[in-house]
């Protein structure tokens, strides 16, 4: 693997495929009464969020924390970024106080990769979220998932299994990061939104697209929902919140198409009656809770896999 | 009484090796074999001499940002780029919008003399796009401002750019726009395109562009006024420009150094030395600026040499300022994208670095052939060596290059200003 995850395309097969199935060690751990591995003891692994996140963040600090690291949470929203201290200054600060990991979560499309790149830190830098771009362990996480429900043979392996990402695609570093994740894993991927909302040269994604849910649905294997944030509503993306939901959301009577396996995804938080209405959100299809406890073990693996080296069973 | 230069062996617009007797402020005699016993000798076998540069567009940042770029440290990397004369952009702080303003950094030019500064008249007061500035007061001042621009903002509001054109009429003014849709570049960070929608930034689409230079030229061609279109970076835009000079408009176009040699691959980086506004655009928009620029579709090149604070490149893409230097490298990469790529002569090369935007500029002492009794306006280049780019070596106060460690071909080894030096043996005098 590389020494830094700044984007799903980061990772080859082997290495997406490494990391799942590290994953599935650690997430044994979890169904353990004491759920720690002294791995990273001794590491500090930096959670640095310049926006807003409850459960990425908690779900960094619970794996580094699982792992043994010493967690350092900097929340700079509304603290020395909103006007003052530069990314560059913070990312000196975090130097000095030897971070080996710098989990980063921020507004700017690009700012892990000016982190990685610009020669302000030597730790490994993971992408917990960055503006319109990417969010690599969401995509890791929910290809775990898929992987788990729908997986064939070993951890990873999504040959062939049709999965619809359906919503802003245009504004979401999860679809970006999927769309290039779930392709490297085998998955056939079709992303399903109004046209105002695909990104201009979607057609050389290694994806489908289509305009319409109800003709993509039935052949699914699993459908991701995506949220509609708020201030898109009043975009001019589209004509209204109920028009939207109309045509792009799912609900019990679009659910009732689906097929007996498929599950429903969503990478929170869930504006429910909007993009999914709380039938399917709460429905037995759904494994939007599972999807969290996931998150976990994904991102034990990543940052083990950067910060560590040996195998994990032979660390305990 | 002032030193006369005497250069010898000089390839004048890349022809046979000739002598320049450069006397009093203009080129005093022209011919092989010249010789005055007063003149102090410059050998310049190898060299080109072109008519000094004018460049329409330049950003020298004073008053306001002296941190960024003065009008003393900008026009001392216009005479080290060969340039003799510059359009000093109005988006300053405050606004050159008023005689007073304008005033003000010509007056600073003059001191500064290292080449003339021509000052640029905002548009519209504050750059706001909503009235027009006293475009008249700036023409009568002393500082006879001839161009108006909001460069940095487009004159969006199609009466309010209608009326501007008309205007200016009376005192021979032209408007040089920024053709940027407001709506249509909302957050817009680079070109759109597949790359934009991959890396999640904003995208900028050609048409932005492109629907407003076709506004503006049906604009000027009814109410019968000329129209100068800054930075034009799309294939769009110069077919747009062609075809309405084919029908007679009055339009003039000007085209970027580094819209001539980079591409938005290099926003992958996520680094903003590469932002720019307009922003970089495709290899097939670099081909299609090359060709307007052979085929006189572009008139001119123009620099947007603007110089920004370390700190305001030293960040995350989208925090960064939009904006990167160009006084020092503009002739270096004309050579590199026109020249040798046999697209443009050297003759060429002076008509569109000197003859044409002095033409646009109305400057009546820059942008003459180099012929006894013209100003003597001239840079001695050597086109012979290449540089790597360094930017500390800049007289810029800024650093913001994004040529920094590339390659280029040529230096610039003097520059004469009404035949004194600003520069010999490629340093500041």
């Amino acid at each position: 693997m590389k020494r830094h995850l700044l984007s799903a395309a980061d990772l080859s097969r082997d290495d997406a495929e490494l990391v799942l199935q590290t994953a599935a060690e650690l997430r044994s751990l979890a169904d353990r009464p004491i759920k720690k591995l002294p791995a990273l003891r001794g590491r500090t692994v930096v959670n640095l969020f310049f926006e807003d996140s409850t459960r990425t963040r908690i779900s960094f600090e619970a794996a580094a924390k699982r792992l043994s690291a010493d967690v350092i949470n900097f929340s700079a929203k509304g603290s020395s970024l909103s006007k003052g201290e530069s990314l560059k200054d913070t990312a000196l600060t975090l130097e000095a106080m030897g971070a080996d990991a710098v989990v980063v979560r921020h507004g700017a499309s690009g700012a892990p990769h000016r982190l990685a790149h610009s020669g302000w830190v030597r730790s490994s830098v993971v992408n917990a979220g960055d503006g319109t771009h990417e969010h690599p362990t969401q995509a890791l996480l929910d290809a775990f998932t898929l992987s788990r429900h729908l997986g064939r043979g070993k951890a990873g392996s999504l040959d062939g299994r049709r999965v619809a990402i359906v919503g802003d695609v245009l504004h979401s570093r999860v679809a970006r990061s999927n769309a290039l994740l779930l392709a490297t894993l085998g998955a056939e991927v079709t992303l399903v939104a109004p046209p105002t909302l695909l990104p201009v040269g979607v057609d050389s994604w290694p994806v489908e697209t289509s305009y319409d849910l109800d003709a993509v649905i039935p052949k699914a294997d699993a459908v991701m929902m995506l949220r509609v944030q708020r201030e898109r509503m009043n975009g001019g993306f589209f004509p209204t919140p109920r028009e939207y939901s109309r045509r792009y959301g799912l609900d019990g009577r679009r659910m009732a198409t689906l097929q007996d396996h498929t599950i429903v995804m969503h990478p929170g938080p869930m504006v429910r009656g909007m993009e999914i209405s709380a039938d399917v959100a709460d429905s037995d299809r759904s494994v939007i809770v599972e999807q969290v406890t996931n998150g976990v073990a994904v991102r034990m693996a990543v940052l083990y896999l950067l910060l560590g080296g040996a195998q994990p069973g032979g660390e305990e | 009484m002032s030193t006369s230069y005497l250069v010898k062996n000089v390839s004048v617009l890349g022809g046979e090796p000739t002598d320049l007797l450069l006397r009093d402020g203009v080129v005093a005699e022209v011919g092989a074999g010249l010789e005055a016993d007063d003149a102090e000798v410059v050998d310049a076998t190898g060299l080109v001499a072109l008519p000094g540069l004018v460049d329409l567009h330049t950003h020298l940042r004073e008053p306001g940002r002296e941190d960024a770029e003065t009008v003393e440290s900008g026009t001392q990397a216009a005479a080290l780029g060969g340039f003799t004369a510059v359009h000093a952009m109005a988006n300053t702080e405050p606004v050159a919008d008023t005689a007073g303003v304008v005033e003000q950094v010509w007056r600073l030019g003059r001191e500064a003399g290292h080449c003339d500064v021509y000052p640029v008249g905002a548009v519209t007061v504050g750059l706001q796009g909503e009235r027009l500035a006293e475009l008249g007061a700036m023409a009568d001042s002393a500082a006879r401002v001839r161009v108006f621009s909001d460069d940095g903002k487009c004159v969006s509001d199609a009466v309010l750019m209608r009326r501007a054109l008309e205007y200016v009429k009376a005192f021979d003014g032209v408007v040089a726009q920024h053709a940027q849709e407001p709506r249509l570049t909302e957050g817009a960070q680079m070109n759109e395109g597949e790359l934009s929608g991959r890396l999640g930034l904003t995208g900028w689409p050609a048409v932005a562009e492109e629907a407003v230079i076709a506004r503006d030229c049906l604009l000027a061609e009814h109410v019968g006024s000329r129209l100068h279109v800054c930075h034009v970076s799309t294939a769009g835009s110069v077919q747009i420009v062609r075809e309405a000079k084919a029908r007679g408009v009055d339009v003039t176009a000007e085209a970027c150094p580094h819209h001539l040699i980079l591409t938005d691959e290099l926003a992958a980086t996520y680094d903003p030395i590469y932002k720019v506004n307009p922003p970089l655009r495709t290899r097939a928009d670099v081909e299609a600026l090359r060709a307007g620029l052979a085929d006189g579709t572009i008139d001119v090149v123009a620099t947007d040499h603007a110089p920004h604070p370390h700190e305001d490149k030293d960040c995350e893409w989208a925090a960064a300022a939009f904006g990167m230097l160009g006084l020092e490298t503009a002739l270096s990469i004309v050579q590199e994208t026109m020249v040798d790529a046999g697209l443009l002569d050297w003759a060429g090369v002076a008509e569109r670095m000197s003859y044409a935007p002095a033409r646009i500029g109305r400057v009546a002492d820059h942008g003459q052939p180099l012929e006894v009794g013209a100003p003597a306006n001239v840079v001695l280049y050597d086109p012979s060596v290449r540089r790597t780019v360094d930017p500390a070596q800049s007289a810029s106060l800024s650093r913001n290059t994004p040529y920094r460690g590339m390659e280029l071909p040529g230096r610039v080894v003097a520059t004469f200003l009404r035949g004194r030096p600003t520069v010999l043996a490629g340093a500041l005098v």
